[in-house]
């Protein structure tokens, strides 16, 4: 399922040697994901994305991180603000466009929206809102894939500092742990739970000391040196793929969005944008692509325009197709027809 | 031979382990020489070995993990420990195995055995019945077996379902109840069972309350009332059409449950019986529930707080005279 970014990666020009093997490649997934997230918020300003939209401005070079290590057979359980990795484990854009805009022939067919998505069967969960509740159902996913005698597998799933004061969390931390399953949990530390800053959300000097507490090995990163976020994440998935206990990364960066895009952000001070990890990580990329010479301005422009012109596609695709119809819909929640509660369906149901 | 309640769900877990290699057992206490906190998995754990599995003390988890297991092929069954703690597992329970089906098309066949319903001494936080809770969220399967036969037969019966099951063991039914043997087949899942025949009313119920209300109706007999009890034996789906038929038999409906009184089954049977049926009714539908209190420690208190057979005897006389 992977698109085209990598494979025309490698054919153009390389002049300097780039700071990771996978650096140009997975900058691409960043400007798919940002040039996605932009027109989603360009599409909700005009008033055509019901409900919310919610992006990971900020957190591309970590997200990206968690996606493209993966491989078929892997487990991703993402979370709201990761685009970048989601494009990279293989999610279709043309997903994003239909759960946004709630096609009928999208992944959630209206069910749920926007960031709520997944295919579950090909290894990406779809997660509900309640934070920390997805890492025991990778846990489980990845038990099940031992008993079912798969080999070299693992499930990565991601947080914020914010749903790691989550009880369910701490729960789900400590069973993958007890079961020695290969999981990796990558927590981006982005500074605020909506509205609340670090000091009204944790009192620990460091977040990844948790790690020691319930078993993981953890590490630390600065979560806009895209470089960075790629040798100590995709570290962390080879050995948990290997066999070593279950991973922890934290990752510094500061959110360069509202909550959603209802949110202004207001409350984010200013003193906290002058921070080292408030830096853009995609403008610190594009620096590092001019700055390194590792590709030329033309490349550079043709990358934006084919960003871009799939986005375009994408949306239009989605906008073409019907909405679901009230009217039409079975409403039916469970997937045994004789077990649905008949008097509900008829007496309740669509009243 | 003869057989408990209890050991009609050991049974159960027995076969389901021996004949479907996707099922495994997780939940505290489970594993190990122990065998759960009522030895409703007693020995399994070393007939099916790395099957029967303990865990921490994190019910959240415990029925996360089921779930990512069930999507990727396993068939769970989780033990609570006690029903009043699935209070903790409510939003894996809720928010996600009940919405999983209807969001994804993939559904989560993942079974949740609760422990429920007063027994003497217990108090508030080991006695409760939640099935009302659960019922009223979309996307699960609601089971209250009132006999031995379809605690055998409905637990098999979770374990097959694709969808997510909350199965309600009574707790109180464990060592009380006994069969001469276990059937091979059970009546279908979200079929009510008519448990007695009677032309004067109707008593609804489920679970223990099923089994009190059959007393109560025997000794209803000897006053020369025939009293028909109705075992819902599922109360999601709840068998409209069976309450119906015999209330229309009947003309009289009294919906009997050890839940608290605010809402729940009764008041559903209630709801939809007067909504569908009001015109079978010579007399007002009534109800009958545990009080409006946290369940009591103390039996003198317990005994007065929970129904029982005499409680359900007095309002079935006082309903006939209406």
């Amino acid at each position: 399922m992977l698109q085209t970014a990598q494979r025309t990666a490698k054919s153009k020009t390389k002049k300097g040697a780039p700071p990771h093997e996978r650096f140009l490649e997975a900058f691409r997934w960043m400007l798919l994901a940002r040039t996605l997230e932009e027109k989603l918020v360009s599409l909700y300003r005009g008033g055509h994305i019901t409900g919310g939209v919610y992006i990971g401005k900020g957190q591309e070079a970590v997200s990206v991180a968690c996606g493209m290590f993966l491989q078929k057979g892997d487990v991703f359980a993402p979370l709201i603000r990761d685009q970048a990795g989601r494009s990279a484990f293989g999610e279709p854009l043309v997903d994003v466009a239909r759960t946004y805009l709630g096609s009928v022939k999208g992944p959630m067919r209206g069910r749920d929206g926007n960031i709520h998505r997944g295919r579950p069967r090909e290894g990406q969960l779809a997660m509900i809102s309640h934070l920390g509740a997805m890492v025991p159902v990778v846990v489980g996913a990845l038990m099940a894939k031992r008993w079912r005698g798969e080999k070299n597998f693992v499930g990565l799933t991601t947080i914020g500092e914010g749903g790691m004061q989550a009880g369910a969390f701490h729960e789900g931390m400590n069973i993958a742990a007890v079961e020695q399953v290969p999981l990796v949990i990558v927590a981006t530390n982005n500074h605020y739970a909506y509205s609340t800053p670090n000091d009204r959300e944790f009192a620990c000097s460091d977040l990844v000391k948790r790690a020691v507490g319930y078993g993981f090995e953890g590490y630390r990163i600065d979560g806009t040196d895209l470089a960075r976020c790629l040798d100590v994440i995709g570290g962390a998935v080879r050995r948990a793929r290997a066999g070593r206990p279950p991973q922890l990364v934290v990752a510094e960066v500061l959110r360069l969005s509202g909550h959603g895009e209802h949110d202004d952000a207001s409350y984010v001070t200013e003193d906290i944008k002058r921070e080292p990890f408030a830096r853009d990580c995609l403008k610190v990329v594009e620096k590092q692509v001019v700055d390194l010479d590792l590709v030329d301005a033309e490349t550079l422009q043709a990358w934006r325009n084919e960003a871009a012109a799939k986005v375009e596609e994408a949306i239009a695709t989605a906008q073409k197709e019907p909405a679901p119809d009230g009217a039409a819909e079975k409403w039916c929640a469970v997937s045994t027809p004789e077990l649905v509660d008949f008097s509900l369906a008829t007496d309740v149901g669509g009243a | 031979m003869s057989i408990t309640y209890l050991e009609a769900i050991r049974e159960a877990q027995a076969k389901v382990l021996r004949d479907d290699e996707r099922v495994f057992i997780y939940g505290q206490d489970v594993g190990g020489t122990f065998g759960g906190a009522f030895k409703a998995t007693k020995g399994l754990a070393k007939e099916f070995p790395g099957r029967v599995l303990n865990t921490p003390i994190s019910e959240d988890a415990i029925v996360g993990t089921a779930i990512g297991a069930a999507i990727h092929g396993m068939r769970p069954i989780v033990e609570m420990q006690f029903a009043d703690f699935s209070s903790i597992a409510l939003n894996q329970i809720l928010n996600n195995a009940g919405t999983h089906y209807w969001r994804t098309n993939i559904p989560v066949p993942i079974t949740v055995r609760l422990p429920s319903g007063g027994t003497k001494g217990s108090g508030p936080f080991h006695s409760q019945s939640m099935e009302s809770i659960y019922a009223h969220y979309p996307g699960l399967i609601v089971m209250t077996p009132a006999t031995v036969e379809d605690a055998y037969t409905m637990l098999i019966e979770a374990v097959a379902l694709d969808d997510p099951v909350v199965y309600c063991e009574h707790k109180y039914l464990y060592y009380h109840l006994k069969a001469d043997k276990l059937p091979n087949d059970g009546w279908p899942v979200g079929k009510a069972r008519i448990a007695r025949e009677g032309r004067d009313l109707t008593i609804v119920s489920y679970s223990a309350m099923a089994q009190e209300s059959l007393l109560a109706a025997t000794e209803l007999a000897r006053e020369g009332f025939e009293i028909e009890v109705v075992d819902l034996r599922t109360v999601k789906p709840l068998d409209t059409d069976t309450v119906l038929a015999s209330v229309a038999r009947t003309g009289r409906l009294l919906a009997v449950g050890e839940s608290f009184p605010w809402g729940g089954v009764t008041a559903e049977v209630v709801a939809r019986v007067a909504s569908a049926g009001f015109h079978l009714l010579d007399a007002p539908p009534v109800r009958i529930n545990a009080k409006d209190t946290p369940i009591p420690y103390h039996p003198n208190l317990w005994s007065t707080h929970r129904p029982n057979a005499k409680v359900i005897a007095e309002k079935v006389r006082k309903l006939l005279r209406e």
